[in-house]
């Protein structure tokens, strides 16, 4: 399935993914403590810097991950100008840029399986409680089995919707979508059950 | 168990794949996605309690990075941008309609789950878009709250389309629509 990593190997690949959300953390905290626009120039020359380390074509796969954020870039300017606080304005569009590639970094630096473990590390500590974390792992895995094969039984219905109307298909393959969807979702637990269920593990 | 959390897992991967069904452009030239709607049928057909934790674990993927979001979007970057506030709101949504439902054991399905996925999907939902928005931009409530609201015809478009599919599922799948289980 497609995730956000990078396929480029770069220096921040083998770091912990923990230890690489923790720092993100940290510095997120920061942008949004900071208020010169000095310190924003300067985090989004050191994001920039990150970026670019690890070698241009990651730099502009990075760059395209930003794109739904430049809407609200130039929303931001666009009202500070009019209101004559364009400083304010510049403050506010380069912490969100910052924030949100530092973020984008770790994302494309770490691998999906990686970040599981650190939500079932994190979630450890329910289990002294007595709350089962399987559960958890399991149904992550699920969903990442269920959205292919949900997609590919949406296209069925909508070619077979195509192969008898001049119309394109709208909402009305909806309900035979969720209920194809549905079935095969009852299916899957009349297995779990029949192989011992939760409790086999 | 199993039946419950392959239910939970089936409805947080159809919030994904309405999010990949391409945006159509409102009348007023604003753009809406399917996956609004995925939310408000995860609080109308699972329940309060369930409908959210199907929102949470669609969202755990999108942190995790999988671009779930409607537009390819996902990751950990989106929750420090500005729509923020929509993420955190959507779980809540979810509740709420579910609850709605749940409450409203006596009315027309249809009737509670429009009821619940208005109250749920709008006030609800952009009480938190709005405050997201208000602390990631800078701006004051009333500024953000003029952002969003080009975006309320659309969603109560879905509500209906949400009411009418819970309705039709309760008719031909009753023991899945978990919220009159």
């Amino acid at each position: 399935m497609l995730t956000l990593t990078s396929d480029i190997r770069t220096p921040y690949h083998p770091i912990r993914a923990g230890a690489k959300l923790a720092l993100l953390c940290a510095a997120t905290v920061g942008l949004f403590m900071l208020d010169s626009l000095a310190a924003m120039a300067a985090a989004n020359a050191a994001v920039a810097a990150l970026y670019l380390a690890a070698g241009r074509q990651f730099a502009k796969d990075g760059l395209r991950l930003l794109k739904p954020v430049w809407v609200f870039v130039a929303l931001v300017l666009a009202w500070h100008v009019l209101t004559q606080d364009t400083l304010a304005g510049l403050v506010i569009a380069l912490r969100l840029t910052a924030a949100v590639a530092l973020a984008n970094l770790v994302t494309m630096t770490t691998r999906f399986d990686d970040m599981v473990e650190v939500v079932m590390w994190l979630l450890s500590p329910l289990r002294r409680l007595g709350i089962r974390t399987a559960p958890i792992g399991f149904a992550i895995v699920l969903v990442v089995r269920f959205i292919p094969v949900l997609l590919a039984k949406a296209r069925n219905l909508i070619e077979a919707w195509r192969a008898r109307s001049p119309r394109r298909a709208g909402w009305q393959v909806a309900l035979p979508i969720a209920l194809v969807a549905i079935d095969d979702a009852e299916h899957v637990a009349e297995a779990l059950r029949a192989r011992g269920g939760f409790d086999a593990e | 168990m199993e039946r419950q959390i392959t239910l939970i897992a089936l409805f947080a991967a159809l919030i994904a794949v309405l999010g990949l069904v391409p945006q159509f452009t409102l009348a007023s030239g604003v753009p809406i996605t399917a996956q609004g709607m995925g939310i408000m049928l995860c609080g109308t057909v699972l329940g309060a309690r369930r409908g959210a934790l199907a929102v949470l674990l669609f969202l755990a993927l999108v942190a995790l990075g999988l671009p779930l979001l409607a537009g390819g979007r996902g990751g950990l970057g989106v929750f420090v941008g500005p729509t923020v506030g929509f993420l955190v709101g959507f779980p809540i949504a979810a509740f709420v309609a579910g609850w709605i439902v749940e409450r409203m054991r006596n009315t027309p399905i249809l009737t509670a789950a429009f009821i619940g996925a208005v109250i749920g999907g709008i006030p609800v939902l952009y009480v938190f878009g709005i405050i997201g928005m208000s602390v990631t931009l800078d701006k004051t409530i009333a500024e953000s709250a003029l952002l969003v609201t080009p975006f309320v015809p659309g969603d109560l478009i879905k509500a209906g389309l949400a009411a009418a599919l819970t309705a039709s599922l309760l008719k031909a799948r009753p023991a899945s629509v978990l919220s009159r289980g």
